[in-house]
């Protein structure tokens, strides 16, 4: 019997069964295997590359619960052509998908541990598949923390499910500006830090965001007692192949797409502060 | 006063102050509730007090004619609200509204200032304490001002 040869660079042809508006510029694809096939297993902080026919290819984290595979979730913010081209998408049109890709966030690592989850922004998505798996195994984790930032209440997004986790965990939300309605928090999501309740010497800590809001928070965490080595951040940067080869994704001596994008902020630290990297 | 005093010691706030000054202190100090949307105090107004907040929220807001009232921070249970008692003209440079039911321990800023001319030690200290949350809230504004969740076209990796 022949083995099947999976080539990395190749993408499988998905069908979009559902676009969700989440806010005035993001939205989520609910995407399924033309082919009928289930799509490959990925792990909570993996990414897939996604293209857009007569635009290009983009990565874009997997928002999914890593348990329901039948589907895959990913939720984007309209901001580039490729992105833009594709939150113009409908239910039944068709995009390639190349993946999983990257490091996972350390989930079985940190079994026994609080986990502190930091987000800003569209920095939601690819935590919510890491929010997933805790849930599902709920009992191997102390305390979960989810401290979320964004620039008004206007963009928060997966507003729903945030409700519903607040009766499962703890959950702070704050935006930086405001006028009229909003009664929640206002300040920046670096505030909410100091606040919350984990044993710092007994968490994870597990941050998405612009990079500036992770650096941030990542040194107040460390301020409170926290390790660098238990801070993990997902990085962006340019990726083109995913795989490590073409180097375009290269951040010091790692290469964003192969060896993160979820990285120990031990490991990048020194090089988070360069701005020419 | 004993109560008030107990409180006291336990805010970090006051942490590993000594217990002289903290007498002095709770000697200017009492407790105070406010209303859902009650003001705790107005922009321009001489700012007597600062507040221990025990319980609710609290936003800090600055009203902008033709925008409404643009709130800037929010502080909560055991945030400290208030710092131009302490620095002339002692005024306040923005509003405090109480965003629900709000328990408060207030310190009269008059009575505090005469006690740290008596004893500058005393004053260094609340001084030190004060310039530490002014800091905070400092890094914390810069953080807003560069509007991090800004439009920004990178298509290598979009969550």
């Amino acid at each position: 019997m022949k083995n099947k040869v999976i080539n990395p660079l190749l993408p499988d042809l998905y069908r979009i069964k559902k676009m969700t508006r989440e806010t005035y510029d993001t939205f989520t694809m609910k995407l399924y295997k033309v082919n009928g096939e289930m799509p490959p297993s990925f792990k909570a902080g993996q990414f897939n590359m996604l293209y857009v026919f007569g635009a290009g290819e983009i990565p874009i984290s997997i928002s999914s619960d890593p348990h329901k595979s039948k589907t895959l979730l990913h939720t984007t913010r309209a901001v580039g052509t490729v992105s833009k081209a594709m939150g113009k998408l409908k239910r039944g049109d068709q995009l390639g998908v190349r993946g999983p890709f990257g490091n996972p966030w350390p989930l079985d690592e940190s079994h026994g541990s609080d986990i502190l989850i930091v987000a800003g922004g569209i920095g939601l998505a690819p935590l919510r598949s890491a929010i997933y798996e805790i849930l599902s195994k709920r009992q191997n984790y102390g305390n979960v923390v989810l401290l979320y930032g964004t620039r008004g209440p206007e963009d928060i997004i997966y507003s729903n499910e945030i409700e519903k986790w607040k009766s499962e965990f703890d959950v702070h939300v704050t935006v930086d500006h405001t006028i009229g309605n909003w009664n929640g928090h206002v300040g920046v999501v670096t505030t909410l830090i100091p606040k919350a309740t984990f044993d710092p010497l007994n968490t994870t800590a597990m941050i998405c965001g612009p990079e500036i809001m992770m650096r941030y928070s990542a040194l107040e965490l460390e301020n409170l007692g926290v390790r660098a080595e238990k801070i993990f951040v997902s990085m962006e940067r340019n990726m083109k192949c995913a795989i490590g080869f073409c180097g375009r994704c290269q951040f010091g001596p790692n290469f964003i797409c192969k060896d993160g994008p979820v990285l120990p902020y031990s490991k990048i630290k020194a090089l988070l502060g360069i701005w020419e990297i | 006063m004993r109560s008030l005093q107990s409180v006291l010691e336990k805010h970090k706030f006051f942490e590993g102050m000594e217990t002289s000054y903290l007498e002095l202190i709770t000697g200017c100090a009492s407790n105070v509730r406010f209303k859902t949307g009650e003001l705790i105090f107005r922009e321009g107004e001489i700012a007597n007090h600062f507040y221990i907040i025990r319980q609710g929220e609290v936003a800090l807001e600055i009203p902008v004619p033709g925008r409404g009232s643009i709130t800037t921070q929010t502080l909560g249970e055991a945030d400290v609200l208030g710092w131009s008692w302490l620095y002339p003209p002692y005024r306040w440079f923005l509003n405090a509204r109480a965003l629900e039911s709000v328990r408060a321990i207030a310190l009269d800023g008059e009575c505090l200032r005469t006690k740290c001319d008596e004893d500058p030690r005393l004053g260094y200290e609340l001084m030190k304490r004060f310039s530490y949350i002014v800091m905070q809230r400092l890094q914390a504004t810069r953080l807003q001002i560069l509007d991090i969740y800004g439009n920004r076209v990178n298509e290598g990796h979009e969550e």
